[in-house]
């Protein structure tokens, strides 16, 4: 029955593009809804029977080996949280009925792109869905086409072509010495391999990972394309396309294909530990909210990759609750920051103040996401980077885990900064007649907050039935 | 027969180059489809004759073609511009000739002895049976990458063309 995560949506756009246009249109924005909230629902409370079972009409056709585990489980909440949060902004504030039709279907291929990069268990059917996610991506950047985002569009697709040839050249390299594709069949094949090409092969496919996941020195493309990109498509690709076409492979790819080791972990840390210093510091210098936030994704990715170089199962949990905690996060201040663009029309910092008093939904909502961000108790953000400190120390990785503590102090620093900028103080004459959003555009936020609070809230359940249970992936 | 793969390699790399280097669109249209025949070639050579079809057909023929089609729509620079642009044709590309020679001198001073032994692989003989039966999966993916393709399109240019 896990096909139908990649089947349905691909049915969906199909059905909706029939030459019945005029009565699909207004029912294409409840179809991703549906399809998003039966995800949530069937990933939630029905995982094992969705795993196991199989339904009789799908096997004799799509009778795919698909990877059901607690990662996937994760990533597949996480997708489907925030493509429905995507969808509602879209929703709201994409342009006339027929754009918003073409972003919408976009946004279901990119749901079932990313579905299948998290159940593939074969290296070439994971590079065709990372092909799929970033070609949607590219063409959400470049929506609004004006110089600005078809400039983030491009830098986007370059680096994303690199990031490409690398893999795919590795894959190469792989199929011509194991024979094989998938991942299990790769893992024993590559062990005890001594040939120094085998050993590039990985390298090459580590490097085109870290790119798609826009680790520094490889985040070129990022701040632009989060800050270019419409309000709905940067929620989307700082809240979970990044952490599916890069972070999750690279997780995926390490654990059950490369396997941890000396010489892997370190290589790991050291980007991990660099993307976290250089985001933080970067974001702390921003005037632009977009590039602010998108800055501050490149410091998050860094903790989770961090957490992933420990080469412990710790480290992995820990990797992966950030990966669910960024995603709640980041698309809530995206979301915010669209609220403000619909009233406010401007992204600079300089520029914005006192909104708190004008809109104190998204004001609050704000500081909730900013708090988590920065790791502050009891909230979620804490909870995933203490995790991450403890697997650094218990791996004797000390001068990484002060890293990450001092790096933390510099995340609150940049986050109260965005939050005093935007929100604290007086507000400008000009702000006079601002309103809070409409309701629909603070509706994610909201939903994400709450997620954020119930997570933080019952962190000791979730530690026991979600969090160590990612240990044994 | 290595020094015919080394051959085709060398004019496999140098057609790349020109299709790169070169500043008219059209010129560099040719050069990607001179390029994929090159490739063509070398893929007949190594004996897998699917994929030299595939190659020739969409690559070198189809692609192309609907390059060159577009570039035909688009305005020729304008004279001055034609002269900066040749003035500036290969400054961008001065680093490139001191980079392979330094990698070639560093490969050389470490003295790397690589063991890079390729394995002699068995090849299915049924392409069919690849296509349908063991990478179905990559055939919904390649379903979903056309879809993309034709919203992006749609999305990217119809609105523009209508304007």
């Amino acid at each position: 029955m896990a096909a139908l995560f990649i089947l349905l949506p691909l049915f969906l756009v199909m059905l909706l593009n029939l030459p019945l246009k005029k009565f699909m249109r207004p029912i294409v924005f409840w179809a991703i809804l549906a399809v998003s909230c039966m995800q949530l629902i069937a990933v939630i409370f029905y995982f094992q029977e969705v795993s196991q079972q199989t339904l009789p009409i799908l096997a004799s056709v799509f009778n795919f080996p698909l990877a059901m585990d607690s990662l996937t489980r994760v990533m597949l909440v996480g997708i489907a949280m925030v493509t429905i949060s995507s969808a509602m902004i879209a929703n709201s504030l994409a342009g006339n009925v027929e754009r918003r039709f073409n972003y919408l279907n976009i946004l279901l291929i990119i749901l079932g792109g990313m579905n299948g990069v998290v159940l593939v268990k074969d290296i070439f059917s994971l590079y065709v869905f990372l092909e799929i996610t970033a070609l949607s991506a590219f063409i959400l950047i470049a929506f609004r086409r004006d110089r600005h985002s078809l400039e983030g569009a491009y830098k986007y697709i370059v680096f994303s072509s690199i990031a490409t040839v690398l893999l795919l050249a590795s894959i190469a390299l792989l199929i011509l010495f194991t024979g094989d594709t998938s991942f299990a069949a790769l893992s024993t094949a590559i062990k005890g391999q001594g040939n120094q090409l085998v050993v590039f092969s990985i390298a090459i496919f580590i490097v085109g990972l870290m790119i798609k996941s826009g680790l520094m020195p490889f985040h070129g493309w990022l701040p632009d394309a989060y800050s270019t990109a419409p309000d709905s498509a940067s929620l989307l690709l700082a809240g979970i396309v990044t952490k599916t076409v890069g972070v999750y492979p690279l997780i995926r790819i390490v654990y059950s294909v490369f396997g941890f080791s000396v010489p892997v972990n370190n290589i790991l840390m050291f980007f991990g530990a660099a993307s976290i210093v250089f985001g933080a510091f970067a974001a702390l210098t921003q005037a632009d909210l977009k590039r602010m936030l998108a800055y501050s994704s490149i410091s998050q990715v860094g903790y989770i990759i961090l957490s992933l170089g420990c080469g412990s199962l710790l480290g992995m949990a820990g990797a992966v609750f950030h990966i669910f905690n960024h995603a709640v996060f980041k698309s809530t201040l995206f979301a915010n920051a669209a609220a403000i663009d619909s009233k406010v029309s401007s992204y600079d910092l300089e520029n914005l103040g006192g909104l708190a008093q004008k809109m104190p939904v998204t004001g609050t909502v704000s500081a909730l996401a900013c708090l988590s961000v920065a790791g502050i108790p009891p909230l979620a953000g804490f909870w995933s980077k203490l995790i991450i400190i403890l697997a650094l120390w218990a791996s004797n990785n000390y001068f990484y885990a002060v890293i990450a503590v001092l790096s933390s102090i510099v995340t609150l620093a940049y986050m109260l900064t965005l939050q005093r900028k935007v929100f604290f103080g007086k507000p400008d004459a000009k702000m006079q007649n601002v309103t809070e959003a409409k309701f629909s555009v603070l509706l994610p936020g909201i939903i994400l907050a709450c997620v954020m609070i119930a997570v933080s809230i019952s962190f000791p359940f979730l530690l026991g039935t979600f969090i160590i249970p990612l240990k044994g992936i | 027969m290595f020094s015919l793969y080394v051959f085709i390699l060398a004019v496999l790399v140098l057609m790349a180059l020109f299709t790169i280097m070169t500043t008219s669109l059209l010129r560099a249209g040719l050069g990607l489809a001179l390029t994929s025949a090159v490739l063509t070639v070398l893929m007949f050579i190594l004996n897998t004759p699917l994929a030299a079809v595939f190659e020739l057909s969409v690559c070198a023929g189809l692609i192309p073609v609907i390059f060159i089609t577009v570039i035909t729509l688009t305005k020729p620079l304008k004279k001055l511009e034609a002269e900066e642009s040749a003035k500036e044709k290969f400054h961008r590309f001065r680093y490139l000739p001191l980079i392979v020679l330094f990698l070639f001198v560093l490969f050389v001073a470490l003295n790397i002895k690589l063991n890079i032994a390729l394995p002699n692989v068995e090849m299915e003989p049924d392409a069919r049976q690849i296509i349908w039966n063991v990478r179905r999966m990559d055939l919904i993916g390649q379903v979903m990458v056309l879809l993309t393709g034709a919203f992006g399109i749609l999305v990217l240019f119809r609105e523009i063309r209508k304007r």
